[in-house]
This record gives structure tokens, C-alpha cells and sequence, in this order.
């Protein structure tokens, strides 16, 4: 099977094979990443366009340097300061950029679902970088990259994902790609941020953090997401620190050999406790940032190269 | 008028049978049964309408079309969604006040009332709002209202948060006798729902509601209806959850019916798919068990009415986010080939589709109509149960095309409108 997708939109519609051959093209990246001269040619001559319409610093410069890497032309709109303001809809705004022949769209938006609606408008290949609470397709990516590199193999993994998950699109596509890829998925946290039937997933819930870490070989942390908190999902901060917080105590019912994730930016004291965020015998929180630049230019690279297989689609 | 050659489908009866109508001044004069009847020399100078053995029925009356006149007739007008309903076989349009105004005053019912009679081929009944402007704080002139014309009072999808407010408004309404109409929904645990909670919620990400909303709005108004004595109308029942109570005011005698729109029978949440927003509609589509439960309770009866719930949106208020996107569809011209959906899937019948659909709504509104009996007002629908078709949107008359049934196969296919003896709409024609 050759990856032959138009647009990265989520997890959802890609193949266990699909999977592994980004995460084969991302393996050649690390290396080249980490050599004096990390220019490739992949996206030579092509435009990339950044569209953030929800503040992104890290996945934002992220997707920039993947490109420049592979010697794209690279341009960041701040769509929070442009047009948006002035009324335009976001299909208009699509189609204006549309206009200008861009081949790669890496799109952030607050609305789930917003960038399959742009997809459906433009004639170049789409990269959903993170859309409301539905998917968050490169980092469950990268951080599948990080775990098949620390434990060797992306299958018949116990992996605990920990905290908000209702409210996060990290979850959503990590939960779908550890299924894809045959791994045993736990959700903890409180039931107030779980979103609803989550149980029909296929993963197993828990409201209790020592049981929910028994064992598992990887400990993925959640940002709480204060900002996205309409109020009143917890009782405070520290209550949910001390019953979800991870901590010393709690990670020691994980296998000794477990690592620690966080796809950032971190609330130290309120979701990980500092130490063991910077503990490199078991945190790879480092690493999952160096993984997403990898990941997102054999993204890129993957998507062009399906893009010239296919003719063209002619606009409508 | 002779009506000749069809199968008369009496929702009252609840039968089906070959017949013949005779249609005098607007009205059934005869049902003739027998073919050697129309032999007769009496009928010999008669106009003839040959119905080539299709059903015949009495015709639609949908309960709560919305117009979008005045305010919004770059979505739908008085002409347009009159053209709209002749071609769906509604003969009586029973229209919503939650247009720009509100319908609110009698003087603006006066206009809606004038703008339909002359621009739409088919009757109108209008509803009025229950409370000013719709906003839950004060109730309007319902006296005034009722003798301009109004036939039920209802905020649509506006619930009355205040339940002081809907109480002395279904006080006051019993002593005139008159109708409310609401839409049950907890409003804080719907407010900002796009998508009925569960599987399919999550893995969209979308902002959801349970149906247990539904049912704690429909407690809190029953428990008002049994309080005050008021005529009460839930419309939009949507879930299983809200079954139960119904039953229960049913059978303790309260005077409560019920409807359902055309969408919670036919379609799921997961036509939702890939976020097409044209599959947005308030109260959201419910899971397949829902749905099942929904089509169990019109044959029962539990469900008195099917309504189209026509909500027209244009093109820029529904080509937006999942979230952000207009709720509502059209529903006039579909209402009929979706109902026929349920007739050949086995489910239900014709006669109890129309006695949901045509004669139960005449009686809860106290019109004329919905009948297939002599003295009855000659609105009827031709219709041929089993043709098959595709439908696409463009060809829809109403203004706005936001259909959610845009390329999908359907089967039966509306032939001839009568109003009051008059044709109003010919397929092909």
C-alpha cells in the first residue's frame, strides 16, 4: 500500500500502513534533522501557508521549520489579526488564498470540523494542525514516533492517556491511532472530562489514577485546559493535582521502564510535577518536540508525492 | 369535479379503498364506491380527473412552516414557500412566529395573514408567539391575537425559561381555550448543542446534549399543564427518554398531544458524517434507537402529528463550521417522499401517515380538513406511492435549498394539489 491520501485530516481515515509509512519517511528526517545540513529538496519550488486561527507559537513553528527544511517557501498568517475580523467567512478566506496557488495548507482552527469544511474549497493538499476538539493528527503522529523509538515497537503497548480528555483533540487522534496499532488505551481522569460514551472506543476508563497506572508502559499527560474551561469541571487546581497530578508516587505503579509524555506546553504543578518532566531517564518530553518536525515533513512530503500520482481536481 | 379511478386513503377510518369523489363548491360532495356509479346521468356534463388508480388523500396540514417573511425574505417568502408547500401536497401551511418581528402583535399577524392569502395557492394558518418578542418575559395579547386569527401560541424553539412566566401564560391561555405549543429542552444543558451526545459527539469533537434535556423540558411543561388545565402541544419529541412521560399525561387525561418532524424518522445522527451541516437541525438528530422509537410511537399513536419542521437557511448561513452553522432544513417539498420512506420500509401504513400528517393536526388546531369525507373542504393530494426519483436540491421551489435529502434515492412522488376543489400544483405540468 503506497500512501495515496489528498489531506491530512485526522487519524480517522488513515490505514495502520498508511501510519507506519509516515513514521518510516519521519525515521530518515531525525537523521537528517540532526546533521549539519538539514536541507532536503522534498518541497522545492512549492508554497506552504500556515493559516492559524487559534494562537499556536510551538506546533506553528513547528510546521515552519518542517517545511523550510524541505525547501518549501514558507508563509504564517495570523488569521486572529487579519480579514477574519472584518467579517469574511472562513470558506471566503480559503478561497482567496486558493487564488494564489499554494500546494500545502497547515490550518489551526478553534471549530471542529473547520478544516474538513476548507478542504472541501481548495485544490491543494490540506494539513489539519489541530481543529476544535476533533483531531490533532501530527501530534499523535509524533508522539506514536516517540513511543516506537523509546519501547521499539507501536504494538501490544498498555498507554494511559490522563487528564482532559473531553476537551482535547490530542486525545481523540491518539485514541484512534493506538487502536489502529493495536494497543491496549486507558483514559483517566474525572468523568466530568470524559467525553461521552467514551467507553464505546474501545479503551478501558478509570477514575482512579493508582489503578489506571498499574503497568502501563507509557504515561501520557494532558494539558488542562484552563482556557477552554467553561468553569466548574473541577473543584480547584490543587484537588485535581493531587488526584490526577502526576507524581512520583502515582507514576510508581507504572513498569519501571515507563515513560512520561506531554504534548505541551506544561502546567507544572497541576496536571505533572516538575521533576519528573525534566527527569530524562523517563520523560520524553524533549524528544516528542524533536519528533514533530520529523513527523510533519514526511507529512508533507507524503501528501505532494500522493498530489502528483492523481491529476489535478479541477475546481468547482 | 369528478375525481375519478383512485385508492381514497380515509385516515379516519383508517381504511384504503377504490373510489371515485364527486367535488362540488370547493368541497367532497360524494365518495362513490362503486364503478357503475358514475354511469349515472347525473354526472354526464361533469369535468373528469382521471387518477389512473393512484392514492388519493386528504391534504397536509403542516404544523409550524416558518416563512422567514417578514425579515428574512432573501431565505424564503409568502410566494415561494406557497409554491413550495402546493408542490409537497400541504393544502394548509401552519406558519411560525419566529420571523423579524416576532409575530407578536395582532397587527403584525394582519400582515402575515394578508401576504399569505395573496401570494401562496394553499391555506394558512398562523401560529402566534406565546411571549413578546419571543424572549420569555411577558405574554402577548392572546386574547387580541385569537380573534385576528391565531390558532396555537407557541416560542418555538425559544424556551420559556422563566417558569412563572409559562405558568401565567398557560393560565391565561386555558381561559380563552387556546393552544401552546412548545418545544421541550432544558434550555442550559442544550445551550450551545450542535449534536445529540454519545459515540458519535465524541469522535466529532462537537458540543452535544443529551436527550435527557428533552425530557426534563417535557416534565417541567407537563407538570405545568396539569397544574393549570391548559391545551398543550410538545412538538419536537425527539427521544425515547421522553416517552414515558408523555404516556403517563396521556393516560392521566391531560389534554396533550404531541409531534414529531419528518427528519427524527427518517435520518440519525450519523448522516451528521463528515460534518454536512445540512443534517443540522434543532432539537439534533437522535441515535438509531431513537429514531426507531419515534416511528413505534406515531403508529401507536403516542405521536400524534408529523410535522416538516420547514426551516429555511440560506446557502452563507449554513457553509460555516459544524458549530457555528444555522440549524434548521427545508422540509415542505420533501415531507411527503421521506413519510412514503416509512410506508415502504413497512412500518406504517398510509392511513396512519395521514391521519399523522393531515387529520390530527385539523383537529388539534380545530381547522376544517384532513378528512376523506363528504362535506369535508376538497384539499387533497394525488400521489403515486412508488415512483422512484433522485432528488436534487435545485429543482426545489422554496428559496432556500437547504434539503437534507440532496442526492439521495427516494420513493413516491406527489402527482396533483387540490385546494378547495381547485388544482394548485400538476407534477410535469
Amino acid at each position: 500500500m503506497q500512501f495515496r491520501a489528498q489531506h491530512l485530516l485526522g487519524i480517522e481515515h488513515l490505514s495502520p500502513s498508511d501510519i507506519t509509512e509516515i513514521l518510516d519517511l519521519a525515521e530518515q528526517y531525525v537523521a537528517l534533522n540532526r546533521s549539519d545540513r538539514k536541507h532536503g529538496e522534498a518541497l522545492a519550488g512549492l508554497t506552504q501557508i500556515n493559516m492559524f486561527f487559534e494562537n499556536s507559537t510551538r506546533t506553528q513553528a513547528s510546521f515552519e521549520i518542517a517545511g523550510k527544511r524541505l525547501g518549501a517557501d514558507v508563509m504564517n498568517m495570523a488569521m486572529q489579526a487579519s480579514s477574519i475580523k472584518k467579517g469574511e467567512t472562513l470558506i471566503d478566506t480559503a478561497l482567496t488564498l486558493n487564488a494564489m496557488h499554494p500546494d500545502l495548507l497547515v490550518v489551526r482552527h478553534p471549530h471542529s470540523g473547520a478544516v474538513n469544511l476548507l478542504a472541501e474549497k481548495v485544490n491543494c493538499a490540506v494539513l489539519n494542525a489541530g481543529d476544535g476538539k476533533h483531531e490533532h493528527p501530527t501530534q499523535a503522529l509524533l508522539d506514536a514516533l516517540t513511543i516506537r523509538r523509546a519501547k521499539g515497537r507501536l504494538h501490544r503497548l498498555n498507554v494511559a492517556i490522563c487528564g482532559d480528555i473531553a476537551h482535547s483533540r490530542v486525545a481523540r487522534s491518539n485514541i484512534l491511532l493506538l487502536g489502529k496499532m493495536e494497543n491496549r488505551v486507558r483514559l483517566i481522569g474525572p468523568p466530568t472530562l470524559m467525553p461521552s460514551q467514551i467507553d464505546q472506543f474501545g479503551v478501558e476508563v478509570y477514575e482512579d489514577m493508582r489503578e489506571g497506572l498499574a503497568d502501563v508502559d507509557v504515561v501520557m499527560m494532558l494539558r488542562l485546559q484552563r482556557e477552554r474551561m467553561d468553569g466548574g469541571f473541577i473543584p480547584s487546581e490543587r484537588e485535581y493535582y493531587h488526584r490526577f497530578g502526576l507524581d512520583a508516587e502515582k507514576l510508581s505503579r507504572a513498569k519501571a521502564d515507563a515513560i512520561v509524555m506531554h504534548p505541551g506546553p506544561m502546567n507544572r504543578g497541576v496536571e505533572i510535577d516538575g521533576e519528573i518532566a525534566d527527569d530524562i531517564n523517563r520523560s520524553v518530553i524533549q524528544e516528542q518536540v524533536e519528533m514533530g518536525v520529523a513527523v510533519r515533513m514526511a507529512c508533507m512530503e507524503l501528501l505532494v508525492r500522493a498530489r502528483k500520482m492523481k491529476p489535478r481536481e479541477v475546481m468547482v | 369535479m369528478l375525481l375519478t379511478n383512485a385508492i381514497l386513503i380515509d385516515p379516519e377510518a383508517g381504511s384504503e379503498t377504490s373510489g371515485h369523489v364527486l367535488v362540488r363548491d370547493g368541497r367532497i360532495a360524494e365518495i362513490l364506491t362503486h364503478d357503475a356509479d358514475l354511469d349515472e346521468k347525473r354526472f354526464s356534463g361533469e369535468t373528469r380527473l382521471d387518477c389512473g388508480g393512484k392514492y388519493m388523500a386528504p391534504g397536509i396540514i403542516d404544523l409550524g412552516v416558518k416563512v422567514c417573511e417578514p425579515g428574512e425574505r432573501h431565505k424564503e417568502s409568502f410566494r415561494t414557500a406557497g409554491a413550495a408547500a402546493a408542490a409537497g401536497g400541504v393544502t394548509t401551511m401552519v406558519t411560525r412566529p419566529d420571523t423579524i418581528p416576532v409575530l407578536d402583535t395582532p397587527e403584525t399577524l394582519e400582515f402575515a395573514k394578508r401576504r399569505g392569502a395573496e401570494a401562496m395557492p394553499v391555506r394558512m394558518a398562523p401560529m402566534a408567539a406565546l411571549t413578546k418578542s419571543r424572549e420569555g418575559r411577558e405574554m402577548v395579547e392572546m386574547g387580541f391575537l385569537q380573534d385576528a386569527g391565531a390558532v396555537c401560541f407557541s416560542d418555538g424553539d425559544a424556551v420559556v425559561r422563566d417558569t412563572k412566566v409559562l405558568s401565567r401564560a398557560m393560565v391565561y391561555a386555558r381561559s380563552l381555550g387556546a393552544l401552546v405549543m412548545g418545544h421541550p429542552q432544558e434550555p442550559v444543558l442544550s445551550d450551545g448543542a450542535a449534536v445529540t451526545s454519545g459515540k458519535f459527539a465524541s469522535l466529532r469533537g462537537l458540543p452535544s446534549v443529551s436527550p435527557m434535556a428533552e425530557r426534563m423540558g417535557l416534565e417541567r411543561d407537563l407538570a405545568l399543564v396539569e397544574a393549570t388545565g391548559c391545551r398543550y402541544h410538545a412538538d419536537q419529541i425527539s427521544t425515547a427518554a421522553s416517552l414515558p412521560a408523555l404516556e403517563r399525561a396521556k393516560q392521566a387525561g391531560l389534554d396533550v398531544t404531541a409531534g414529531v418532524s419528518i427528519h427524527h424518522l427518517t435520518l440519525n445522527e450519523l448522516d451528521v458524517g463528515d460534518y454536512r451541516t445540512f443534517f443540522k437541525v434543532k432539537p439534533p438528530l437522535r441515535s438509531e434507537d431513537d429514531r426507531m422509537a419515534m416511528v413505534e410511537a406515531v403508529g401507536s399513536g403516542l405521536i400524534d402529528i408529523i410535522c416538516s419542521m420547514h426551516t429555511p437557511q440560506d446557502e452563507e448561513s449554513k457553509r460555516l463550521p459544524f458549530e457555528q452553522a444555522a440549524s434548521g432544513a427545508v422540509g415542505l417539498e420533501t415531507l411527503l417522499p421521506a413519510a412514503m420512506r416509512l410506508f415502504h420500509s413497512g412500518q406504517l401504513d398510509l392511513p396512519t401517515l395521514f391521519r399523522a400528517m393531515s387529520l390530527n393536526p385539523a383537529r388539534r388546531l380545530g381547522l376544517e380538513g384532513g378528512r376523506m369525507a363528504v362535506g369535508a373542504p376538497a384539499d387533497l393530494v394525488l400521489f403515486d406511492a412508488h415512483a422512484p426519483f433522485v432528488l436534487d436540491r435545485a429543482t426545489l421551489a422554496s428559496k432556500s435549498k437547504n434539503t437534507p435529502f440532496d442526492g439521495q434515492r427516494m420513493q413516491g412522488r406527489l402527482l396533483k394539489t387540490l385546494v378547495g376543489g381547485e388544482i394548485v400544483y400538476a407534477h410535469g405540468a
